[in-house]
């Protein structure tokens, strides 16, 4: 086993040498196109660096190209709504319906990959406005570290991270309408605090750096500060941290969807289609397992991909695992 | 780092949160869209049992005063009634909360012990084919919703392969143990009932490990990770050097200190394993707190929902303390303040 990994190592090894072989010694790098390109071509290799990473954004690039041309690549775009063939109906899995038909004779995997449609449209639109609004009051607290604001926001997120997420966002979906808009209002809500707290980490880290004393000496105002000089620094772990939850938050929306807090029928969702078929289980099984995949596809493509981001933005080069 | 007051400083942050989260919930119960009278009593009920409802329950006043009833209450264990089963919600907590707790301690041993196990499997056997197929698992197991989970157990254990009982928490005629601390597995040891005892464990295996696996997952990830990292340390090759048995030197050497990130994450993940239980609860037919919530929750019982959130978020933030604790304990660093921070 140890000659196995010393193999891999050296395969790494190899790998990374043949690429400075490549790089021109002396760095003719003069324009900034070029150098733009040989930033994206190192930041590729640290991606690519783990296998796994590829899976998962080969995994994402096509479940985000199924979601935008559902309509042309479902083979029955139609039976994504309310639409009901009884002669069909709960056939197990064949030539003519790949993954089987519902209970209303509705092909599985035209409404799997219509499903996809509203998991992304969901997680993008809680990250959109949970990020902003996470990152502005950490780097708020964490540029006013030690006064009352940094406290009350801190205290403020504290509570919410005080009660188990899921709990939260099925109380606030519960008493809402329950339909997709809800349900991603839910999620946002129990979703910034967790970028307040990692980008007041940071900020508190790097407010006393030189550069940004210097900043302050000089005269810059406050805005200048937080945004030009911390929040830089704040960039690689936010986006790290985004590109994970997109799987969290496709996780948490399949969840609200199961309990039927989520969109509602007869739009297609992924946990609504678990929860539908798992009446029907043991025999007419493929209504549940295919739904339970493509779940557990789409999000592990996501966390394989934001790994791979991970690598890619993390500072140390010599990180072999 | 002075540790008594480093734990008041903390218990009084706790009262803090607790106070906030319960103006988060009565902002959640009334503040939201919806006439609180209705959701309450349905909307067929008529226009002068909605008008008394509202005098009742002061809904006419402020919101601020509206609070102050509200927390006056619950400060002296008053919850208001429950609109879906018609009995204080207290009562409700109190009955439905024991089986929850036993099926959340039960899951988080199973996580502690697997975690534990298959971290330290895969760092012992790294890059074989062992390490793979925990690998595999543990991202498979992390990408599961915990529905997604209870679903496939239940077809597993339910229907193909009935070799263990999965819903509910006994089997159908055999009566519950005299109630003494509301686990049935204990109360069944403490009046000498081993069959009832051994029926009750039986039913909380596969819920529980539903409930645990996704955690578990995640864990065994850090477990291994950090024992490879402190695996390659000078002091182990010094040990190793003295002639310090193998075993020894991984149980004792390499383990513990490899414990201590694994173990702040365990805390978080146990304290969520109570979040996750709201499916596991409802897909096995187990009568506990969550089930009692989510039911609930989707018939919009606002004093029952403000309930369960208040005794989860209690729970949450003293597992978060215990934890921390745990940490100091582990951790000489902290542990003989040396640490600064």
């Amino acid at each position: 086993m140890t000659t196995m990994r010393a193999r891999k190592q050296a395969r790494e090894l190899q790998r990374a040498l043949s690429y400075e072989a490549k790089r021109p010694t002396v760095r003719v790098v003069s324009n900034p196109k070029e150098m733009r390109r040989e930033n994206a071509k190192k930041a590729w290799h640290r991606f690519s660096r783990n296998k796994l990473s590829v899976v998962g954004l080969a995994i994402v690039i096509l479940v985000i190209l199924a979601a935008v041309f559902a309509q042309y690549i479902a083979p029955y775009p139609e039976h994504a709504g309310a639409y009901t063939d009884f002669a069909n109906s709960t056939k197990a899995p064949c030539a003519q319906f790949l993954l089987g038909t519902d209970n209303m004779g509705r092909d599985i995997l035209s409404r799997i990959i219509f499903s996809f449609q509203g998991a992304l449209k969901m997680a993008i639109l809680v990250l959109v406005i949970a990020v902003p609004v996470g990152t502005c009051l950490g780097l708020l607290a964490g540029y006013m570290n030690g006064t009352w604001v940094d406290t009350l926001i801190m205290r403020i997120a504290d509570i919410f991270l005080s009660v188990p997420a899921l709990l939260l966002a099925l109380a606030v979906a519960s008493i809402l309408e329950p339909n997709l808009t809800n349900s991603m209002l839910a999620i946002t809500i129990m979703w910034w605090p967790w970028y307040t707290r990692l980008v007041y980490g940071v900020a508190t880290s790097c407010k006393n750096e030189y550069y940004v004393v210097s900043a302050q000496l000089t005269g810059a105002s406050k805005g200048h500060i937080i945004f030009k000089e911390i929040l830089p620094n704040c960039l690689s772990p936010i986006l790290t941290k985004m590109s994970l939850d997109v799987g969290w938050v496709i996780l948490m929306g399949a969840t609200l969807s199961y309990v039927g807090l989520g969109e509602q029928p007869p739009i297609p969702s992924l946990g609504q289609m678990v929860s539908d078929g798992a009446r029907y289980m043991p025999d007419q099984w493929w209504m549940t397992i295919f739904p339970c995949l493509a779940i557990i596809i789409i999000i592990m493509g996501f966390n394989f991909m934001g790994d791979g981001i991970g690598d890619m933005l993390s500072k140390g080069d010599s990180k072999y695992e | 780092m002075n540790f008594k007051r480093y734990l008041l400083r903390r218990l009084v942050l706790a009262v803090v949160v607790m106070f906030g989260l319960s103006i988060v919930i009565f902002a959640i119960s009334r503040i939201m869209p919806g006439d609180v009278a209705t959701m309450a009593l349905g909307s067929t009920a008529t226009e002068e049992a909605k008008e008394s409802y509202r005098v009742a329950n002061h809904l006419y006043d402020s919101y601020p005063q509206q609070y102050l009833y509200w927390i006056g209450g619950v400060l002296q264990g008053d919850f208001g009634t429950s609109t879906s089963t018609n009995r204080p919600v207290s009562t409700d907590v109190a009955e439905f909360l024991p089986a929850t707790l036993e099926l959340v301690v039960m899951a988080a041993v199973i996580l502690i012990i697997l975690s534990i196990i298959l971290g330290v499997l895969a760092a012992k056997y790294r890059d074989t084919v062992v390490d793979g197929i925990i690998r595999v698992l543990s991202y498979i197991g992390v990408a599961m919703p915990s529905f997604v989970i209870a679903t496939l157990l239940l077809l597993l254990f339910g229907h193909l392969w009935q070799v263990i009982p999965v819903l509910g928490r006994l089997s159908y005629g055999v009566t519950a143990p005299p109630d003494v601390t509301g686990f049935y597995t204990i109360d069944a040891l403490l009046a000498g009932q081993f069959s009832t005892f051994w029926d009750a464990f039986l039913h909380l295996l596969v819920p529980a490990f539903a409930l645990a696996l996704g955690g578990l997952c995640q864990e065994a990830r850090i477990v291994r990770n950090s024992m490879t990292e402190n695996g390659s340390k000078d002091y182990l090759s010094a040990m190793r050097g003295y002639g310090v048995p193998e075993g020894k030197i991984l149980r004792k050497y390499q383990l513990k200190p490899s414990l201590i990130p694994a173990v702040s994450c365990m805390g978080m993940d146990i304290a969520s394993l109570m979040g996750n239980a709201f499916l596991v609860e409802t897909i096995f037919n187990w009568p506990g707190i969550s089930r009692y919530g989510l039911s609930c929750m989707l018939g919009k019982d606002l004093n029952a929902i403000s309930a369960v959130l208040l005794v989860f978020g209690a729970i949450f933030v003293v597992v978060n303390i215990v934890v921390d604790l745990i940490v100091a304990c582990l951790d000489p660093r902290i542990r003989l303040g040396g640490a600064k921070s």
